[in-house]
């Protein structure tokens, strides 16, 4: 499909289903990018100021907290993208299809 | 056309003709060996048998590929007919290296929980891949990143930025893995160093230059297969061995380790809080800047593809990764207490951490043959051996693309070519880039190396990612401000990664380092930004003006994919 003219690009930027989209997404998905940064930060920040914590057994093992703590900084990486991404199939990918149908695309 | 094809036919014959006699070679050489007795590695016949599957296999996908590429788009994005699913794996198979695959377990070999950090800063980026570039990424270019920058930039200082950033990145990733791809081989096959480093730039060469981006997935895929296949017996093998309980698995770590308790918790390698920092900022960033994986993203139909090819390189690197980790643990206590795996001193003793035979590295590899024998170990051998060619090829793939398209299309010949010139000049790229990556590996044998994935990772954060994030997400950037801002990224992050310990010290043997972090990211990527916005906001220029009224029609295709690239034909 060609690129748009001046006008119907004026259009679908006023489209108020457009603004929803675009503000909602962005501000759903820089929730998620600085989750993960946070998380991730987190854990490095700890490493650096407090290995001990990181170092402490629990239960009656040779078990550390540093374990669980990483693993679960990988979990969550992959949480975060399955939580986007289900969020994108259900709502993002819908507003974006009437977007297109109200300007004429598809 | 027909005689083009025609030639590369009878030079895919001849090629096919050498890596086969070089197969045969080694081979022989292995038997010489073997009869000499004074080698020390064993024949391994399944390896070699197993390795030549693997090459025959993917040779012939290459000869599939290549009657299918034809266009540019064929070449360069295998004609955008990969489904999420197996960019997902591709990907994955790009991403898992044979430096994460053998470093990430050897260094949880040596140090325990201090793997674990490269692990988790190798995975934390997709997240961000995914939410902030993946579908604008699709929606806005065409075959490389440097598309999208120039999406409303100007052309030809845009691009000659882009294709540094990429070419830089491509080339010290290209020597690490030559350079380990060497030794390996070396190792495994009894093959000669510099015939192992010829033999991968030949294989790399005919992937890429027959069978492009077609050619160099499905070799990505069936390897990201073999090699989580492989990962997931291994970790199962330990984890049997320990009935399936990770506290008896650490317990007898921490016994038999010298560290003792002290690898279950945070150690040397993070010393400072700024270079942890740093290096958190390169592997997180980085990432998000590698030429070859942004690349990836064209291969898809649509944005919706990109988004599900993150979600699922993301679950496979994810599972990858635990899977080293067991691995690693695995290597501690099945191999430390067996001399066999060491190099043994005349008293009989011998060090546990650094005496294992061939290396650190080999832990994974000698691992492979404890838990499942000498089988087992030569397909985890061929495997390894395979995830090297998938990565260089990759990487042969992005520097070629970004030589063709970037720097000849766009910026000598500005947009005057023909489809047929570009894929010609692709291909030769790929091949004069292949033989550069032989010479490099060649000379860089002896080197220390170990730093040229971090490199890799600090310049594609400090260079190609501030643009690219810049390019798609502030409107009030600007040619000058992106040129600024990425120049001053990746020269900065060079400059003070050899001024800094890994170079100024290790390899050039001075006293003190100039620039005293082992990782440059935090300042790089600082300066990086910083020019974009500085550059950007006192760009008072006519053309400045413009490029930041075009920010609103390129939103609107970044946000729907109206217009998009391939979107036409579905």
């Amino acid at each position: 499909m060609a690129a748009l003219d001046e006008a119907r690009l004026e259009a679908i930027r006023r489209d108020p289903d457009f603004v929803r989209l675009t503000t909602a997404r962005s501000r759903f998905a820089w929730l998620m990018a600085l989750s993960m940064m946070a998380i991730y930060f987190g854990f490095i920040l700890l490493i650096a100021f407090d290995k001990d914590l990181l170092a402490t057994r629990f239960g009656d093992g040779v078990m550390t907290l540093g374990i669980p703590i990483g693993l679960g900084v990988i979990l969550s990486a992959f949480v975060l993208t399955g939580i986007y991404v289900a969020r994108a199939n259900s709502t993002y990918d819908a507003l974006s299809e009437r977007i297109k149908a109200k300007a004429g695309v598809q | 056309m027909t005689s083009a094809m025609l030639c590369f036919r009878h030079g895919l014959a001849i090629l096919v003709g050498a890596v086969l006699l070089c197969g045969l070679v080694s081979s022989q050489a292995l038997a010489v060996g073997a009869i000499d007795g004074g080698v020390k590695q064993p024949v391994n016949t399944e390896a070699i048998v197993m390795f030549l599957a693997f090459v025959a296999l993917t040779l012939g996908i290459t000869k599939w590929a290549a009657s299918r590429t034809k266009s540019t788009s064929d070449f360069y994005a295998a004609g955008g007919g990969i489904t999420g699913f197996q960019n997902g794996l591709a990907i994955a198979g790009d991403y898992m290296s044979a430096a994460s695959f053998l470093g990430v377990s050897a260094l949880i070999y040596k140090s325990g929980f201090d793997g674990l950090i490269y692990s988790v800063g190798f995975l934390v980026g997709w997240p961000l891949v995914l939410c902030l570039i993946a579908e604008r990424l699709r929606n806005l270019g065409k075959y490389t990143f440097a598309d999208v920058v120039a999406f409303r930039l100007e052309q030809r200082p845009i691009r000659i930025l882009s294709a540094a950033g990429t070419l830089t990145v491509v080339a010290v990733y290209l020597i690490a893995q030559m350079v380990g791809a060497g030794k390996l081989i070396e190792l495994l096959f009894g093959l000669d160093y510099l015939y192992a480093v010829i033999l991968v730039g030949v294989l790399m060469i005919v992937y890429v230059a027959f069978g492009g981006m077609v050619a160099t997935t499905w070799v990505q895929i069936i390897k990201a297969c073999l090699l989580l296949g492989g990962a997931t017996f291994m970790a199962l093998a330990v984890l049997m061995h320990f009935q399936f309980s990770p506290e008896a698995m650490f317990k007898a770590a921490t016994e038999i380790h010298p560290g003792g308790q002290s690898i279950m918790g945070p150690g040397k390698l993070v010393s400072d809080p700024v270079s942890a920092v740093s290096l958190g900022l390169a592997l997180m960033f980085g990432t998000a800047g590698l030429p070859h994986i942004l690349m990836r993203f064209f291969t898809v139909k649509d944005a919706k593809a990109a988004r599900k090819s993150v979600l699922f390189a993301t679950g496979f690197i994810g599972y990858f990764y635990i899977l080293t980790f067991i691995i690693g643990f695995g290597a501690i206590t099945l191999l430390m207490n067996d001399p066999a795996y060491f190099t043994v001193a005349a008293d009989g003793g011998f060090d546990k951490i650094e005496g294992l035979r061939g290396g650190n590295n080999m832990a994974a590899i000698h691992l492979s043959k404890a838990v499942g024998g000498s089988f087992f170990l030569g397909f985890i051998s061929a495997v390894a051996f395979a995830t090297i060619l998938a990565v260089v090829a990759g990487l042969t793939l992005a520097g070629a693309t970004a030589i063709s398209h970037d720097l000849y299309a766009n910026v000598f010949a500005r947009g005057t070519t023909t489809e047929s010139d570009e894929v010609r000049l692709s291909k030769i790229s790929a091949v004069v880039i292949g033989l550069i990556a032989v010479l490099l590996g060649y000379v860089f044998e002896e080197q220390n190396v170990a730093f040229m994935v971090g490199l890799a990772f600090a310049v594609a954060a400090s260079c190609n990612f501030p643009v690219l994030l810049m390019s798609m997400l502030w409107p009030g950037m600007t040619t000058r401000g992106a040129v600024i801002g990425g120049w001053l990224g990746l020269i900065s992050a060079i400059a003070m990664m050899v001024l800094g310990p890994a170079v100024w010290v290790k390899t050039f043997g001075y006293m003190d380092a100039i620039f005293p972090y082992e990782h440059p990211a935090l300042f790089s990527m600082t300066l990086a930004f910083l020019g974009v916005w500085l550059g950007s906001k006192f760009d008072q220029s006519a053309r400045g003006n413009a490029e930041r009224a075009a920010f609103a029609a390129q939103f609107v295709r970044s946000e729907t994919g109206i217009g998009a690239e391939g979107s036409a034909a579905h």
